[in-house]
């Protein structure tokens, strides 16, 4: 207890965490975090992880900061993980689904926001089907505005709920070889990854058929201009070579009315060849970490007794996302002080 | 008093504590601890986040040279707890807590300086979320008055009468290279 105590104490202080980085006012993807911001929110995340291991997981430091969680689509996993994040910090947490409100009776989305607004929301943790819908709102409101999935565009704080899980296993992500594997043209989680990774100085590789994955982001492939503007990323149609040493690996959800519009001959020959089973993950490394956003289709994207497997830490990313939006909620709600008050000096 | 006699003031910084003075205080208040508890039983340190870590960790040595054993010892932040923050809408930044069981336990917290109370207050409020303590017992190194709430101190190393203006100041080995208690006067009270 007594100079390795200290060392201990000293080191934890080293790892002191800066929130004075820190500069946004809304979350709406992760295109604009810094690299610093990304440690910041993951660091904080590790402290709120520790709140959901009390007894009683509950802290006043939100009291009196109301969110609103107002989703156009269905989501279990993403609202009810903001609605216990907000209560274990002691906020004002309502819901509000689209097809039991007033957008039922043609109300703009403008004009619930403004309207939530006007009620005092501090917060609005947004879901629509349509790319840019939190744009608008943000815009048009200084409540700020969480990105909980718009469309096929962004999916920011699942995206730092992978980047933290990762961390907690892996540490340091430079280098590291994350591969994706699925319906990237579709996904707003694999879009916003791809920034969090890259910015976190991660190899990435997509993988999927040619249909379902994005086009312009192969190197070959990229204009001049976009070259700066897009994460660089290595696309591969061949999931054997894809998965080989890769440090993690995500399967997507392969939404089955891809198969509908014709991007799929079917189901059972995505599976036949896309999907993540135990036979192909001995080519990734021995410790190996399986990843799935959720919610999803075993049997189709990956095989059953991977995905509860030792090696999955899908339900892991689960308990990681109310930290990581507890972190998130915790920094938009209030001007971040730069010195811990001691109470020395308190006022 | 006239105008300079306040700016000669507000320069001075004066020694309180020495290095040797607070040595023999964290061993005094360590003696008081286990005294206090009769024994090291179900005894549980607690240091408050920042200074009140190092403290704590600093009496659990002291103990352990005359009882042979340490007591067990924690960190606890309160930033989550406290009700200050708010008031201009700033916001801390957690440090880490890491707590052994404190159900049923003896639990001493331990702070570098006592004033408004709050931070214990807030103290307080944290421990409820891990457990029940047995009881709850609260020991600083310096009391410097000015109590906003109902609160006291168990065992103190030092009372210091300072006014509301006056800074006090715990420098430790640990963080700021050599140990030493200061006082900086602020003038006079408002």
């Amino acid at each position: 207890m007594t100079i390795e105590s200290n060392r201990k104490q000293i080191d934890k202080k080293n790892d002191a965490l800066s929130l004075n980085q820190w500069n946004h006012h809304n979350v709406l993807d992760l295109d604009d975090f810094s690299h610093t911001e990304i440690v910041t929110v993951l660091s904080l995340a590790e402290r709120m992880r520790e709140i959901l291991d009390r007894r009683i997981p509950r802290v006043p430091a939100l009291r009196g900061y109301t969110i609103v969680n107002l989703f156009f689509e269905p989501s279990t996993r993403t609202r009810a993980s903001f609605e216990l994040a907000g209560k274990m910090l002691g906020a004002d947490v309502i819901s509000v689904s689209a097809s039991t409100s007033s957008i039922q009776k043609g109300e703009s989305l403008i004009d619930t926001v403004r309207t939530l607004r006007a009620m005092r929301a501090d917060a609005i943790i947004m879901r629509h089907e349509m790319a840019g819908a939190p744009y608008l709102a943000a815009s048009h409101t200084d409540a700020s505005i969480i990105n909980a999935g718009d469309g096929a565009h962004a999916h920011p704080t699942q995206a730092l709920l992978d980047l933290y899980t990762m961390k907690r296993h892996v540490g340091d992500l430079k280098n590291k070889k994350v591969v994706m594997v699925g319906d990237i043209a579709h996904s707003r989680v694999a879009r916003s990854d791809l920034w969090g990774l890259s910015k976190m100085g991660a190899h990435v590789v997509l993988c999927g058929p040619p249909t379902l994955l994005p086009r312009g982001l192969g190197v070959s492939e990229r204009p001049e201009h976009a070259k700066n503007a897009l994460p660089s990323v290595q696309i591969e149609t061949d999931i054997d070579k894809a998965l080989r040493d890769a440090h993690v690996v995500m399967a997507l959800r392969l939404q089955s009315e891809r198969q509908e519009n014709g991007l799929l001959p079917s189901l059972r020959e995505y599976a036949e060849n896309y999907q993540v089973t135990s036979t192909r993950l001995i080519k990734a490394q021995p410790d190996y970490l399986l990843m799935h956003p959720g919610p999803k289709n075993e049997g189709i994207e990956i095989a059953s007794d991977v995905a509860r497997g030792d090696r999955s830490i899908i339900e892991e990313q689960v308990t990681n996302g109310v930290a990581v939006r507890m972190a998130l909620l915790y920094l938009l709600s209030g001007r971040v002080e730069s010195t811990q008050i001691s109470e020395g000096n308190a006022p | 008093m006239n105008k300079s006699d306040t700016q000669n003031l507000i320069q001075q910084e004066e020694t309180v504590l020495d290095a040797e003075a607070i040595g023999r205080t964290l061993t005094r208040l360590a003696h008081e601890i286990v005294e206090a508890n009769a024994g090291i039983q179900d005894l549980v340190i607690i240091g408050i986040q920042t200074r009140g870590t190092t403290l704590a960790d600093r009496i659990g040595t002291a103990i352990e040279h005359f009882e042979g054993s340490t007591p067990q010892i924690g960190y606890l932040d309160v930033t989550m707890h406290r009700d200050d923050f708010d008031r201009d809408g700033l916001r801390g930044t957690p440090l880490p807590t890491e707590l052994p069981s404190i159900e049923s336990k003896n639990v001493v917290l331990v702070d570098d300086v006592l004033y408004t109370g709050r931070t214990i207050r807030a103290a307080m409020d944290a421990l409820n979320d891990y457990g029940r303590p047995r009881e709850i017992r609260l020991a600083v190194l310096i009391d410097r008055g000015h109590r906003e709430l109902p609160i006291r101190a168990d065992m103190v190393g030092k009372n210091i009468p300072t006014s509301r203006n006056d800074t006090v100041r715990l420098n430790l080995q640990e963080h700021d290279g050599s140990d030493a208690a200061l006082i900086r006067y602020g003038g006079q009270e408002k």
